[in-house]
């Protein structure tokens, strides 16, 4: 019986690896369906709470919309570097990826600082998300797509030093293809946020 | 699944990535100057916005994430499909059931 399954699995392991990668992606794309519904709830709660303001300041009194422009400019810029990293991961150039990995990584960690940045800006002239309904619900919602991308820049970290130790193998190419959609996956989270929060906001 | 692996993320070229990040730029930068400029109305402007949103989630699914038929044979887009459903239900739900209990507050 033991014999049988290795020499099954020594027999088609070329296949089996291919099959394993693409079973391993699209497990992690149905973990991004699951995702998708927790920001789904979080945009709805944001929705039905954004005109309880609570006296304090609206939408309007507080959104920097040239400053949440570059935001999503180095977001998008981010998402297409890493693209180029897939690319030089399909043709087989690890010191490529290792490059355009580093780049992601200082265009996501450019993006969190400048949202650090804001909430902090906000807390200090006394706008937290203790004020209102609204302030409540626009923290949770950015902040969550803010603590994913953070989760992303360490994930960076971890699969460069996977591929200076590992190289390009069966084991860091899923974990690569898996990183790259949780990284586009989170610039779309994004064109969501940058559309019906901010710029609807404003309106 | 035989080619499912390569279909679901790795496909993809220099240009395919190029168009999709021209297309995301221009696609940000027009509500973004429609907001700014103040030029239309709010119902116009709202209607601007919620457009080229969904144009760009588009392009970044097929250019970036390259959500295709084929791949896995089509069950991405399958449960990408299922999890839109779930979407509307729960905030179109939500929206729809406090905006009743909004009027219903006000008239009580």
């Amino acid at each position: 019986m033991a014999t049988d399954t290795l020499h099954h699995g020594a027999a088609s392991e070329p296949h089996e690896h291919h099959d394993a990668t693409g079973t391993k992606v699209f497990g992690f794309w149905v973990y991004l369906m699951s995702d998708l519904v927790i920001f789904g709830s979080l945009f709805a709660t944001y929705a039905v709470l954004m005109k309880g303001t609570a006296a304090g300041p609206t939408a309007a009194d507080i959104f920097e919309l040239p400053f949440v422009l570059v935001e999503t400019f180095l977001l998008l810029f981010s998402s297409f570097t890493f693209g180029m990293g897939v690319l030089a991961m399909n043709a087989e150039r690890v010191g490529q990826v290792k490059a355009w990995l580093a780049i992601t990584f200082l265009l996501g960690a450019a993006f969190v600082g400048m949202e650090v940045y804001e909430f902090q800006h906000l807390i200090h002239q006394g706008y937290g998300p203790d004020q209102s309904a609204f302030l409540s619900s626009f923290f949770t919602l950015v902040g969550t797509h803010g603590l994913h991308v953070t989760v992303g820049l360490v994930w960076i970290l971890v699969m460069l030093v996977q591929l200076s130790t590992k190289g390009i193998t069966p084991m860091t190419r899923p974990r690569i293809l898996c990183l790259s959609l949780f990284w586009h996956f989170l610039d779309i989270v994004w064109i969501c946020v940058f559309s019906f929060v901010y710029l609807m906001g404003v309106l | 699944m035989g080619h499912s692996s390569s279909s679901t993320s790795s496909h993809g070229s220099v240009k395919s990535y190029v168009t999709g990040l021209l297309l995301s730029l221009v696609l940000t930068v027009i509500p973004f100057a429609v907001v700014m400029s103040g030029a239309l109305s709010t119902a116009t402007t709202v209607v601007v916005i919620a457009i080229t949103a969904v144009l760009q989630i588009l392009v970044q699914l097929v250019m970036f994430m390259h959500m295709n038929t084929k791949a896995d044979e089509g069950w991405n887009v399958m449960s990408f499909v299922f999890t839109l459903t779930i979407l509307v239900l729960v905030v179109g739900g939500s929206l729809w059931i406090m905006q009743h209990l909004h009027l219903n507050m006000m008239i009580g």
